[in-house]
């Protein structure tokens, strides 16, 4: 009998995990590059550094417009990487999955997971799959580990170690999206207008950048949004931070849905945007660069480091009057990813 | 945006900002006193933008800040007792009790709920008639309304496991006590949701008797720089006033719906403000006829006798008296991931605004 629901067995290492495997992950996640299906992966390596990371992804809802868990839980793992100056090449998928789980939503999102890989040019090459019992996680949860070649010279740039006065920060476009859009779809669907998350991989997009540009930082602005990351990236350090909030790209429409339901664009959480700081001469290349790319087509040059506020980092209002701007404190929105 | 941006043109902005630093002679100090203020005052960087003889200070606008620690106390006693699902804003949960939050009862598994609006809690009550169902009604005339509907709501539907534990207070006898304790305010920037229900008399009373001028403001920048050059006007010419800048929301009379529901639900009583202390018909509690509505009346439960935080100036950070910055707990042992005073946890309170936007 062809089964359509997600049963404890399935979870069980038996028979019914073996078809799992076979029947949708191994039919997406292809069957060269997971190598066999042992308990680990044998990778070949070059000299040099790896770079690292693990992710877990919870979205609710997790199909949202722009995308799903699925696509999340590849594009957040692969800009982990790429935003520490790593050229994404392996990933992990481990799956938690709640009984009774809909075998063909599991399918949608596997094959959202299989094309995004592709796309962003790295290899599930091990994974994992557990059932829970109903009500003991909500439908399906995803963890994805990944590792990335990380040339000598891009090793500086997670810690931001040569960033100066006078460097500019960009960001490749419009912030909030996916915040807005995934509590859009959560709560408030009824209201007209159609948000997309921004949920996309950037590796390509910065690997270009890296080549040609002296990029001295770069974060991924996830939860806790634009805010947080700068304010993170200038605590106890030697340099301060200039916003200005009139060139932060931000679209009428989410901008509407923040001013209608109290929240800040500005700590609300992006998945496919990136903060760089870049050196002076190379910003306006940069930026142009980004523009080329639909990840990155409404960039903008949006801050700069100097040396005054020391440690903090102030935002020019539109309005020309000035702020702090600080770490986000507590959860804005729990289970945006 | 439209209804947005113009109220956040740099030309307009500019304007009122050299119309202020022209006319503006006297050292004046001017009361916010709706946390929605506050927030847009800090958000928008405003101060930096007056000169140095208008000062800004926030006063007890914060409904989360100025409701008493018993109150906290109370309704954490009730989400001990089993069958009682408590419901509440969110802003309530992390502010500290005596020994405990909200929060912290939640992680213990306590069943206590977020909910956006009065109806939420209605809901809760209909769909699980086996439970008690608590509503904690904190805010000013701008919450009451909901509360009061969600009674009457109750009482037609016969739905006798809902209830509602008042906290809900009144704005002018708080404003007339900050004068009368002789803190200088030279006029009060008065809240725009309040007075779109209660309209602009609540604050003839009060000008009258201190000739300290109002003026009721909407919450982009161009209002409320409007709003402070209608004041500093008013008090560079001597002619304190009751004016509405906020007329695209706020009519004289006010909402008069809203009003006949407060007064058809609660009654005035004496209420206790953070940093005020008991104030005479400053509070709101359920008429009689409502009584079996009302967790006050219905749990007979201890509440814990009342500890109060040391070194915590909340009370003279909501009198206006005190900057957040002068307060020694202010960024060091009081934050608002790990808050030592409610005017840290609500993001409508003075330390909490000044925390996120005014550390210059």
């Amino acid at each position: 009998m062809k089964k359509d629901k997600i049963l404890l067995g399935h979870g069980s290492g038996g028979k019914l995990s073996h078809d799992l495997i076979e029947e949708v992950f191994f039919k997406h996640f292809s069957k060269e590059k997971i190598l066999f299906p042992t308990d680990s992966s044998i990778l070949n390596v070059e000299n040099g550094k790896l770079a690292f990371t693990t992710d877990s992804f919870v979205v609710d809802p997790i199909f949202f417009p722009g995308g799903n868990i699925g696509k999340l839980a590849i594009c957040g793992t692969v800009n982990d990487l790429a935003v520490a100056g790593a050229r994404p090449m392996w990933l992990s998928a481990g799956f938690i999955i709640e009984e009774g789980f809909m075998l063909s939503d599991l399918e949608i999102i596997v094959k959202t997971m299989a094309s995004e890989a592709e796309k962003s040019g790295v290899s599930i090459v091990t994974g994992d799959t557990k059932v829970v019992g109903k009500g003991f996680c909500d439908k399906i949860f995803i963890n994805t580990s990944g590792i990335g070649f990380l040339p000598e010279k891009n090793v500086h740039i997670s810690k931001g170690e040569k960033i100066e006065k006078g460097d500019l920060i960009l960001i490749n476009g419009n912030i909030a999206e996916h915040g807005m859009a995934v509590l859009k779809a959560r709560e408030i669907s009824r209201f007209e207008g159609n948000i997309l998350s921004d949920c996309t991989a950037l590796n390509k997009m910065i690997w270009k950048i890296l080549g040609e540009c002296e990029i001295k930082f770069m974060r991924d602005a996830t939860r806790g949004g634009l805010a947080t990351v700068i304010s993170e990236l200038v605590q106890d350090r030697n340099f301060g931070i200039e916003l200005w909030e009139e060139e932060i790209p931000v679209t009428d429409e989410v901008r509407g849905f923040c001013e209608l339901l109290g929240y800040d664009p500005m700590y609300v959480a992006n998945e496919g945007k990136i903060v760089m700081v870049v050196s002076a001469k190379d910003a306006e290349k940069a930026a142009e660069m980004m523009r080329e790319t639909e990840e990155g087509k409404n960039a903008a040059i949006i801050g700069k480091i100097n040396d005054q506020h020391k440690g903090m980092a102030v935002l020019k209002t539109a309005i020309g009057g000035r702020r702090v701007i600080d770490m986000l404190s507590g959860e804005q929105l729990p289970r945006i990813c | 945006m439209k209804f947005i941006d113009e109220y956040r043109d740099k030309k307009l902005i500019d304007r009122l900002v050299t119309e202020i630093n022209t006319i503006s002679t006297k050292q004046i100090r001017l009361m916010e006193v709706c946390g929605g203020h506050t927030m847009a005052i800090q958000r928008f960087g405003i101060p930096s933008l007056l000169p140095h003889n208008v000062r800004l200070i926030s006063g007890p606008g914060c409904p989360v800040c100025v409701t008493s620690r018993k109150y906290i106390d109370h309704l954490i006693a009730l989400c001990r007792i089993d069958e009682v699902i408590l419901t509440t804003y969110g802003d309530l949960i992390r502010v500290p009790g005596s020994s405990s939050t909200l929060e912290l009862e939640r992680s213990r598994g306590k069943d206590v709920r977020i909910v956006y609006s009065i109806l939420d809690a209605l809901q809760l009550a209909r769909e699980n008639p086996q439970k008690k169902v608590i509503f904690a009604g904190i805010g000013f005339e701008t919450t009451t309304p909901p509360t009061a509907a969600g009674v009457l709501t109750a009482k037609n539907e016969n739905l006798r496991n809902f209830f509602v534990l008042s906290a809900h207070k009144v704005m002018p006898p708080a404003m007339e006590a900050l004068i009368d304790e002789g803190i200088q305010i030279d006029g009060y920037i008065a809240p725009g949701h309040v007075s779109t229900i209660t309209g602009s008399g609540i604050y003839e009373p009060l000008t009258r008797k201190f000739g300290v001028g109002c003026v009721i403001s909407g919450f982009e920048p161009a209002d409320l720089l409007e709003s402070i050059l209608m004041l500093v006007r008013q008090i560079e010419y001597q002619q304190p006033a009751v004016e509405i800048q906020y007329k695209r929301a706020v009519r004289p009379e006010g909402n008069l719906v809203a009003k006949a529901m407060i007064e058809k639900v609660f009654e005035p009583c004496d209420d206790w403000w953070r940093g005020l202390g008991i104030l005479p018909a400053s509070g709101l509690k359920l008429k009689d006829e409502y009584a079996d509505f009302d967790a006050d009346k219905i749990f007979n439960i201890e509440i814990e006798p009342t500890r109060d935080d040391k070194g915590c100036i909340c009370g003279e950070v909501l009198k206006g008296i005190k900057s957040p910055k002068e307060c020694k707990l202010f960024g060091k042992a009081c934050t608002p991931s790990d808050p030592a005073g409610a005017c840290m946890v609500s993001s409508e309170g003075a330390c909490h605004a000044y925390y996120r936007y005014n550390r210059l």
